[in-house]
């Protein structure tokens, strides 16, 4: 199992925890496993979130790995100029 | 990627300064921009805008235009093909084109393509548009109200709370820690409102498009832009082409800063030649760049900060109310995320709200959303430490993140150079030099990201032994020049005999905009990966010449060598000897590497200002400046420091001068240079920068973003130094004469 952390407007979609956990060796795992588990997160999802993971920060690749020991954190799609 | 990729070495060509190989053709004027390009037959494209700042269109009547000599088409947005299914590019749909209402003064509303420009604009002013004029609003703390004008009905996310309007897209809260126990433990706790301008990005170069569509739906598209494949995307989704059928090739830019990363005459120039079957160029008045691309958001800010007397932050809360203009953005979101990030805070809460208002649709401004929050943050930073008799530079040091950290948006910093900023202006002569009257000085810190994203590069062995190097990305900060340099690297040859070129859509597959300080780190290193498989292929061209396997080869300096004392013995064979004879070993050779380059590693910087303030005027006057900043590894130095000081010049005049301002019917009234007062060299004094080197492990050579990061400190820094100037606490930008004037009156 992962532990994913949720900024706090995500927290409270899913009864105000801040940390949920989620079987997922990678991202693809990762964030069909929330959308799964926590319908409630979907729409964020679909309008795209950012994962850091143990400190870095991920958008779109799949095949990221993610282990039980990672620090995994759910961050709004960020853009840039 | 993976973590580990940096690896320490020598450098013989990254770090040096050589001349820039763009820079002949630029001040020759031989460089071909947006409006440069032309085609033969080509008609002048034009739009008709909005003069209501919020307005139902009620009807349209282009008869009499489409009928004059020289129009050859007239398109509304009845004209438009397809309406988006994503909610984003139905965005940029609407904002190229007002559907059911005009949402900001110079929203687009019609458009003409003519044989001339006189023609064109002659048929503007025979379209009627019918408009029944709605209540507006401009201000963030207003569009949030209930009663306030609403823009769009039923846009609000989910956590947007019912007390506020449908004004209001997104709420997102971040933050770890109860800031109601800390502030308990602090000395002393301030808490201030601040606000800031809409500003623009004041690039040189007019949005500036040339397209062609036929009506088999094959099209071609010139255009200044910071991604022509984000250029190609949206317009064949917005037209419901093919995005294959449509090859976008991107001029040079004259500047972007963020607000070339979306589109906004290209649709509209496509379907225009689409409709009249010939070629239609389209490029922006200045008045119209100000009026109908993309500025900044203005915000309004709360912040909450507690301290010990030893300069402890023992809490901090932060309610960041951005308004993005006509469409959903995320600027408060990004605003919520950054202030707070440079520290070790245990208790943090932030608050981010994004707002629509009648304005134009906010673009990115380097780092979106971060110059803001700091202003803020680092504006109580500073008062804590001068309440509290404290060196603002310790404080900052004593709070500063480091590796370990866990960062207020949440996740725990790796190997990070914020502390190393801060060493290198404590230790730096700027800030023990001696002021003088109504002199200050100001220092603060800033944050920002960094991205990577998708990035395609080629790389070619040419037979002479020069190498071609084509890239997706417009060259917006010398990237021609980084690459030239890390391929050349890599091979072990003079950069010089390698020429990069930025290549049109369909020659790479898909590149991420120019944008989120990427270019650097995600093309340099897929520029390193296709150069390593260039050499790998040469290795093997070396082997099978020596006949030995190309596991006993080893690339040294240039050259392919023999490796291991069962290699035997050949003399070296050079890049250009092997590409001599590439066509009897098995053809031309070339190195390919595409990627998503995630992981990219994010920025610190910390800058100083000293400014002094005429208390009889009110004028602020730059007296001295200095950029500290983590660059990974600097590839140019010199066009790093251009990075720095462009971004401290343009954080400058959001401090002082630059701001939107509008009539009481919401129409902009200075859409111009001459009423929107952007720095010039004579306002300023030489930018001083420090370039810090802390390798980002992600990167090869341990390069960092640094585009950005240079105008997130300048707003506070500048408003610190003005308010230890002046004696008196600035907390509105811009910090103009009359504003500055006023509060020494108020003392």
């Amino acid at each position: 199992m992962v532990t994913v952390r949720l900024w706090g407007s995500l927290a409270e979609l899913v009864d105000g925890k801040r940390e949920i956990e989620i079987t997922a060796t990678n991202l693809r795992e990762l964030l069909e496993g929330l959308g799964e588990a926590y319908p409630a997160l979907k729409p964020q999802i679909s309008r795209g979130v950012s994962v850091a993971i143990d400190g870095r920060i991920y958008n779109d690749t799949w095949a990221t790995p993610i282990n039980e020991t990672s620090e995994v954190v759910l961050l709004n799609r960020l853009v840039g100029g | 990627m993976p973590k580990d990729e940096f690896t320490p070495r020598t450098f013989s060509v990254v770090g040096t300064r050589p001349l820039r190989p763009d820079g002949i053709d630029k001040v020759t004027g031989r460089a071909r921009y947006g409006a440069d390009i032309s085609a033969p037959g080509m008609l002048t494209g034009m739009v008709l805008r909005s003069p209501h700042a919020h307005a139902r269109i009620c009807s349209i009547d282009t008869s009499v235009a489409a009928a004059m000599p020289g129009v050859k088409a007239v398109i509304t947005r009845a004209d438009f093909p397809v309406h988006p299914e994503n909610n984003g590019t139905a965005d940029v749909l609407d904002n190229c084109m007002a559907d059911k209402k005009a949402l900001y003064d110079g929203h687009a509303v019609a458009a003409v393509a003519a044989s001339s420009r006189r023609a064109a604009l002659d048929a503007l002013a025979t379209i009627k548009v019918v408009y029944e004029v709605l209540p507006h609003v401009l201000d963030v703390d207003e569009a949030m109200k209930l009663d306030a004008p609403i823009l769009h009905k039923g846009r609000k996310q989910e956590g947007v709370p019912a007390d506020v309007s449908d004004n209001v897209l997104t709420r997102t809260e971040y933050g770890h820690g109860d800031p109601e126990i800390g502030f308990q433990m602090a000395d002393l706790v301030i808490e201030r409102q601040f606000k800031t301008a809409a500003t623009h990005q004041g690039y040189i170069e007019p949005h500036s498009c040339l397209a062609t569509l036929g009506s088999d739906g094959q099209g071609d598209l010139w255009v200044c832009t910071q991604g022509h494949y984000m250029a190609r995307n949206t317009c064949a989704e917005i037209l419901g082409l093919d995005s294959g059928c449509l090859r976008v090739t991107p001029s040079e830019i004259g500047g972007g800063f963020g607000g070339k990363t979306t589109v906004f005459l290209e649709p509209t120039a496509l379907l225009l030649s689409q409709k009249s079957g010939r070629p239609v160029k389209m490029t922006m008045t200045r008045e119209e760049v100000f009026r109908a691309s993309g500025p900044t958001a203005s915000t309004s800010i709360d912040i909450k900060i507690g301290m010990t007397k030893d300069g402890t932050i023992t809490a901090a809360k932060g309610d960041y109310r951005y308004q993005n203009g006509a469409y959903e953005a995320m600027n408060g979101t990004l605003g919520a995320m950054t202030g707070f990030a440079p520290y070790d805070l245990d208790h943090v809460n932030t608050v981010g709200w994004d707002v629509v208002t009648n304005r134009p649709k906010a673009a990115a401004y380097r780092a979106p959303g971060a110059p803001m929050a700091a202003f803020a943050v680092e504006s109580v930073i500073d008062e804590l430490a001068y309440k509290l008799g404290l060196d603002p530079i310790e404080v900052r040091l004593k709070n500063a993140a480091r590796e370990g950290t866990k960062s207020a948006y949440g996740p725990t910093y790796p190997a990070i150079g914020l502390e190393a900023t801060l060493k290198a202006a404590k230790s730096h002569p700027h800030w023990s030099a001696p002021l003088g009257e109504n002199q200050g000085r100001g220092v603060a810190c800033g944050f920002w990201f960094n991205f990577g994203g998708d990035t395609c590069v080629s790389l070619m062995v040419n037979p002479d032994g020069t190498v071609s190097l084509s890239e997706g990305n417009p060259d917006i900060g010398g990237s021609r020049a980084a690459m030239s340099m890390m391929a050349a690297e890599e091979l072990g040859i003079p950069m010089e005999r390698v020429r990069t070129i930025i290549a049109d859509t369909a020659a790479l597959g898909q590149n991420e905009v120019t944008d989120g300080s990427r270019v650097t780190f995600a093309v340099g290193l897929a520029t390193i990966k296709a150069a390593r498989h260039a050499i790998q292929i040469m290795v093997e061209r070396a082997a099978m010449t020596w006949g030995i396997d190309p596991e006993a080869v080893e690339w040294v300096d240039g050259a392919a060598q023999p490796a291991g004392p069962n290699a035997g013995k050949h003399p070296p064979m050079s890049l250009a000897e092997i590409a001599a004879i590439a066509s009897n070993t098995g053809g031309p050779i070339s190195g390919h590497f595409e990627v998503n380059a995630e992981g990219a590693g994010v920025s610190f910087g910390t800058h100083i200002a000293d400014t002094e303030v005429d208390p009889e005027t009110g004028a602020v006057k730059i007296i001295r400046y200095t950029v500290f900043q983590d660059a990974g590894k600097a590839v140019h130095p010199s066009f790093v420091e251009g990075q720095l000081q462009g971004g401290a010049v343009q954080g400058i005049g959001w401090a002082l001068n630059e701001e939107y301002i509008y009539g009481k019917d919401g129409t902009l009234q200075n859409a111009g240079f001459l009423d929107y007062r952007i720095p010039v060299a004579s306002d300023l004094p030489m930018i001083d920068t420090a370039i810090l080197e802390i390798p980002n492990p992600g990167h090869p050579y341990g390069v960092r973003g640094v585009g950005e990061t240079g105008i997130v400190p300048p707003l506070a820094a500048v408003a610190n130094s003005v308010s230890r100037a002046a004696g008196v606490r600035m907390t509105s930008l811009p910090m103009s004469p009359p504003k500055v004037l006023a509060a020494l009156k108020k003392m």
